[in-house]
């Protein structure tokens, strides 16, 4: 099962002002009942798009000029709370294919990887540089260079940007999801398995 | 210089490392539950994988059952889920403990019922909440859903190791002052992000003499303050718990014993922090506002934004007060309720409901209040009904309902209705956990989740019971 590298992601981005959002605003809980991820995207950020009547407020994704975002842009402690993969998985079915925040939650960072979908670390400023840009011309293309730990628009910004080096080092050999690692070692575990007494 | 528990039963299980520099680690139970098990069963056909040891993986349904007419959801989704999850189990050979079982509960309440937690073993279920079975002295963790299909395909999971805090509980508990306090405390000292990167060892005299209900109710609390996974050291009563328990093997008892408490941390182990609290300095906790870290006890005054120490703080407590709707510097104390729930992973177990039964006698829950008691699992619920409690609930006015996760979040009928206030024995008080967006949640212990139904409003359990120091348990 090779998987591709990802070098880099690109497309044109949003900015979703505020911090600590956590997992439950990204897909709110009842959304869970599914037994499968693929119906999710509609309802990324649903409680904050849609009012207690159903009607679209004016949240950033209800904003035409940036219906086809496919970068997220945000502050502080994105995607904390649960440790809900509903969360990563419904912003990728939604279409975003990168994430550029002040900082990220630990179990949402390492399921967004886990899903090929690259989140990078900037500073605060960077990131209101950036988000000025974006929303001064909404068709900015965004890219997040995961190789050079770099991110750059159309618009001549270039600011750095950080990741662990072990998500960064998955990306780019293609071993983002590490499934077919963990198989490949069935000798192993079948020792260990009997070494241990669980078998 | 010797090893914590955490490390010997982290290089015990250690398969190998992987190309990006992370540990492959043996699991030794998989337990699933009906809400991020199915997208991963569903991954595994994708790549046409089978679960490596079926044996090994333990299922059942607590999410979206409903807490009345349990096996009749009106949700269609929830009855979809249920289905799911039976048509994976029979697919892939996998023991599931369904509603008719007699065996079914919430997923943390039933592992170590069954004797399927084990010391020295390491854990995961795809719900923050595993931490829970580390009172064995078991290394539990939350996964995501890809994780899950990894452990199901290969009973190994990629991880990076973590750093150990020992936090040392000394001296006596006052009364009226239980595991939930303690930990909450705990939480309120190192705050929610405080464990991030940590698995916690709680140790010290007040662990120790915990019963094991109390010690699931501490470790379950662990990811509240930011830490993976928690555990407390396998003693004689871990032993003693586990002794008869279905899927405990008694063929040679001692000689398991004896490896159970071989992986209790060395007494020269080495700690990357060690924290040190006194017992008698803890109250009754309370949280006032939107993260399990904003506790304060019973005799204090809500947060004031105007003393915070800096503009993140002070904007901090400034919207969990909006959300609230409570005054900064009032009393907690006399703010009313209107739903009660005694439940969850945290407070739904056999001696959480016979605490409480001992001061409800003769009381009535307020008028205007709903306050629901909801056993952990189906065994929960049988030992209950044969000690009589669900007649002392239900006497007192509380309703007595079939076992699942109910009231702790907003997967099942059971759920707040618009600003509504519930005092509630769970685990989390994020904005619209209980169902509602706009629903307020303060956590408390269950005999304070009792006390405030009965006075209608948040109150000290200690006055009102006249809790006394031989009424108090450990
Ligand atoms: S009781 Fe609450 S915290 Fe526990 S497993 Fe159920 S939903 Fe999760």
């Amino acid at each position: 099962m090779a998987l591709e590298p990802v070098p880099s992601v690109l497309g044109s981005a949003v900015f979703i002002p505020g911090a600590d959002i956590d997992t439950d605003r990204i897909i709110p809980a009842r959304f869970m009942k599914c037994v499968t991820f693929d119906g999710l995207g509609e309802f990324a950020f649903y409680d904050v798009r849609f009012d207690e009547h159903g009607a679209k407020t004016n949240h950033p994704l209800n904003d035409a000029r940036f219906a086809h975002a496919s970068i997220l842009v945000a502050g502080v402690n994105f995607g904390c709370g649960s440790s809900r993969e509903h969360a990563p998985q419904s912003l990728r079915k939604y279409g975003f294919n990168g994430v550029i925040a002040e900082s990220f939650a630990e179990i949402f960072y390492g399921n967004s990887t886990t899903l090929a979908m690259p989140c990078v670390i900037a500073s605060a400023a960077d990131v209101a540089t950036l988000r000025d840009e974006i929303e001064a011309d909404p068709d900015t293309v965004v890219t997040i260079d995961v190789q050079a730990l770099r991110v750059r628009t159309s618009g001549g910004l270039d600011i750095p940007v950080a990741m662990p080096d072990s998500a960064r080092e998955a990306l780019l050999s293609g071993r983002w999801d590490p499934i077919q690692e963990l198989l490949d070692n069935d000798a192993s575990i079948d020792a260990k398995a009997v070494e241990l007494g669980y078998v | 210089m010797g090893k914590s528990l955490f490390q010997k039963v982290w290089d015990a299980h250690t398969v190998g490392t992987i190309s990006d520099g992370r540990k492959q680690l043996f699991i030794g139970t998989h337990l699933i539950h009906e809400v991020t098990s199915p997208q991963a069963f569903g991954m595994l056909r994708d790549l046409g994988l089978k679960v490596k040891f079926p044996q090994r993986t333990f299922a059942t349904v607590d999410h979206i059952v409903p807490t009345i007419n349990q096996d009749a959801p009106q949700d269609p989704l929830a009855a979809e889920m249920m289905q799911a999850l039976r048509a994976n189990a029979d697919d892939f050979g996998v023991t599931y403990f369904d509603l008719s079982s007699g065996k079914q509960g919430i997923v943390h309440v039933v592992g170590p019922e069954q004797g399927i937690t084990q010391p020295g073993t390491t854990i995961a279920c795809g719900d923050s909440h595993t931490a829970t079975h580390g009172a064995f002295g078991a290394i539990a963790f939350g996964i995501g859903t890809t994780q899950v299909r990894d452990v199901l395909a290969t009973q190994t999971l990629a991880l990076e190791e973590l750093k150990v805090r020992r936090i040392e509980v000394n001296g006596d508990l006052r009364p009226g002052v239980y595991a939930k306090d303690v930990i909450l405390h705990i939480i309120r000292l190192l705050g929610a992000k405080g464990g991030i990167g940590y698995a916690y060892e709680y140790a010290g005299e007040v662990f120790d003499r915990m019963s094991m209900e109390e010690r699931m109710t501490v470790c379950n609390m662990s990811i509240e303050g930011g830490a993976r996974c928690g555990y407390v050291n396998p003693d004689a009563k871990t032993v003693a718990y586990l002794h008869g328990r279905p899927y405990v093997d008694m063929t040679d008892f001692s000689a398991t014993a004896a490896r159970w408490l071989s992986f209790a941390s060395d007494s020269d182990a080495h700690y990357d922090d060690v924290i040190s609290l006194n017992a008698a300095d803890i109250e009754p906790t309370v949280t006032w506002g939107i993260s399990p870290d904003h506790g304060i006890f019973i005799s204090e005054s809500i947060p004031d934004p105007a003393t915070a120490s800096t503009p993140l703080e002070k904007a901090s407590i400034e919207e969990a007060l909006a959300y609230m709707k409570l005054d900064a510097g009032a009393p907690i104390k006399g703010v009313k309720i209107d739903v009660a729930f005694i439940g969850s992973c945290t407070n739904g177990r056999i001696s959480d409901f016979r605490e409480v039964a001992k001061f409800i006698q003769g009381h009535h829950v307020a008028p205007g209040v709903q306050a629901l008691v909801v056993p952990g699992s189906q065994i929960v619920a049988i030992q209950c009904e044969q000690e009589g409690l669900p007649e002392i609930f239900r006497a007192a006015g509380f309703e007595w309902r079939g076992a699942g996760c109910s009231m702790c979040l907003a997967m099942n009928p059971d759920k707040l209705v618009g600003d509504q206030l519930c005092a509630s024995s769970s685990n989390r008080n994020f904005k619209g956990r209980q169902g509602s967006s706009t629903g307020r949640t303060i956590l408390m212990s269950p005999v304070m989740v009792a006390a405030a139904a009965i006075k209608g409003s948040i109150t000290d359990a200690r006055e009102l019971f006249d809790l006394t120091p031989s009424a108090s348990i450990a």
